[in-house]
This record gives C-alpha cells, sequence and structure tokens, in this order.
C-alpha cells in the first residue's frame, strides 16, 4: 500500500514535475498531427503523472484528486468520445468515422474537418489510455481492497 | 527427450529463418506492401486529411476502426483488473467484522 513519503525532497520534486509531465503530454497528444505522437503515447504520459503523484503523496491524497471511481468514468468517457464522433459522421449521412462530413457542423473544407476529427478522436483514446493505466496502477497497488469504505458510505448514506 | 526438443526448436527456427529468404528487402519499394495502398495513402494524405503526419492520418482515419478496437481493447483490459481486483462489497464487510482488533 502506497502513502505518504516522509522525504520532502521526493515530494517536492514531484510537486515541480508533474506539472511539466502533464504539460509535454498535452503536446504529444495535440502535436500528433505534426510529430510523433498521438493520443497512446499522451495519454501513457499523463497517466504517468497521476501514478507519480500516487507514489509520491499517497493514496489518501491522490483519491483527492483522481478517485477510482473517477477514473473508471473517464476510462469509459474517452471510447465514447470516440465512438461518438463516429456515429455523429454517422448520423450526418456518411460511413461510420468518415469525418469529412463533420465539415458540415465545423463549418470548415472536408480536409480540414477529417483533421479535426482526427484531433477529437486522439483527445478520446488519450483520456481513456490515461483513466486506464491509473486504474491497473491503483488496483495493483492496493491489491484491490480499497480503504476508507467506510467514509464513502456515510457520505452516500 | 531433451535432445529431441532441443532439435525441434532448432531445426524449426532453421526453417523460418531459411523462410525469410524470400521475403521482400527493407524498404523494398516494389515490394507488395509498398505497390498496393501505401503510395496512395503517401500521395493524397495532406490533402485529404491535411495532416502532415501520414502515421496519424492511416491510423486515426484510414484505419480509424481498427484503432477503435485497440482503444477498447486498453478499455478492456482496465475492466478486467477492475473485475478481477477488486474485492466484492460483501468480501469487505467479512473482513471488517472479522479484524476488530485493527482499529
Amino acid at each position: 500500500m502506497t502513502r505518504l513519503t516522509d522525504d520532502i525532497i521526493i515530494r517536492a520534486v514531484a510537486r515541480i514535475m508533474i506539472p511539466f509531465i502533464q504539460i509535454y503530454a498535452l503536446y504529444v497528444i495535440m502535436h500528433g498531427h505534426h510529430s510523433p505522437g498521438g493520443g497512446f503515447q499522451g495519454g501513457v504520459i499523463l497517466g504517468a503523472s497521476f501514478i507519480l503523484y500516487l507514489i509520491t503523496h499517497g493514496l489518501e491524497e491522490a483519491r483527492a484528486r483522481m478517485s477510482e471511481l473517477k477514473a473508471g468514468i473517464f476510462s469509459a468517457s474517452g471510447l465514447l468520445i470516440y465512438s461518438g464522433i463516429g456515429l455523429l459522421c454517422l448520423i450526418l449521412g456518411s460511413n461510420f468515422l468518415d469525418y469529412g462530413r463533420l465539415s458540415l457542423i465545423l463549418k470548415v473544407i472536408p480536409a480540414q474537418a477529417r483533421s479535426l476529427g482526427i484531433l477529437g478522436v486522439e483527445i478520446g483514446v488519450g483520456i481513456t489510455v490515461m483513466a486506464v493505466m491509473f486504474s491497473i496502477f491503483f488496483d495493483i497497488s492496493t491489491g484491490g481492497i480499497i480503504p476508507e469504505d467506510e467514509e464513502i458510505k456515510e457520505e452516500n448514506g | 527427450m531433451r535432445v529431441l526438443l532441443i532439435l525441434t526448436v532448432v531445426v524449426t527456427g532453421l526453417i523460418l529463418i531459411y523462410g525469410t529468404q524470400d521475403m521482400p528487402d527493407w524498404g523494398d519499394p516494389n515490394s507488395p506492401p509498398s505497390t498496393h495502398v501505401s503510395p496512395r495513402y503517401l500521395e493524397k494524405t495532406l490533402a485529404e486529411t491535411a495532416t502532415p503526419n501520414a502515421v496519424t492520418s492511416v491510423l486515426a482515419d484510414y484505419r480509424g476502426y481498427d484503432t477503435l478496437g485497440e482503444t477498447t481493447v486498453i478499455f478492456t483490459a482496465g475492466v478486467s483488473c477492475i473485475l478481477i481486483l477488486r474485492t466484492r462489497k460483501k468480501q469487505k464487510k467479512v473482513d471488517q467484522n472479522s479484524n476488530p482488533d485493527k482499529t
């Protein structure tokens, strides 16, 4: 079980590093059109930043930032964004995941609409990969037994 | 028996290495994969998708359905970890009741 480390150097370095790791992850996702990168790579980097926070700040603080419920919702919503864009193309009258038809609602030329469709899909992939990375690490580090279950019950009841 | 197993592995490996002799050279422009759809993707990707990176356009646009499946695989891996590792609430209650000494 990971818990808050006593070493102030590790905590301070992690606090400094995490924002830069997350900015870099967003850059990798957004810049996939022009350089190596994309949703899978950026999502893994973004997930690594949350895992670093979990390792250095312990389970309780990490759950306040990103609980296992949020991770589950994010992992499903990323896939929903992907298939939602595909279904939107289907509704607009073209094939599944044929982003060219998105130009009808985005008011741009079809080639640009395809570029934006790729970006939306990459964001969905990134969210799913990030949440699944965190969720798997969360389950392995706790052994699946999540503490403080009583507090959640009290909040709900 | 062990000698037979090692012999099987070595012979199979040699057959596979012999099989690679018929494969096209690395980056051969006349090989079947390079002559079928690859040139079309490389030539038309900027005009059709406004994306300079051909890898991204093939991954997310031309082969978008495949990438949707990949994302589903990752999602399934996360859900499987939750299903296998995370204990149920009933078991938690039993654990809490059986360890009253902890608190």
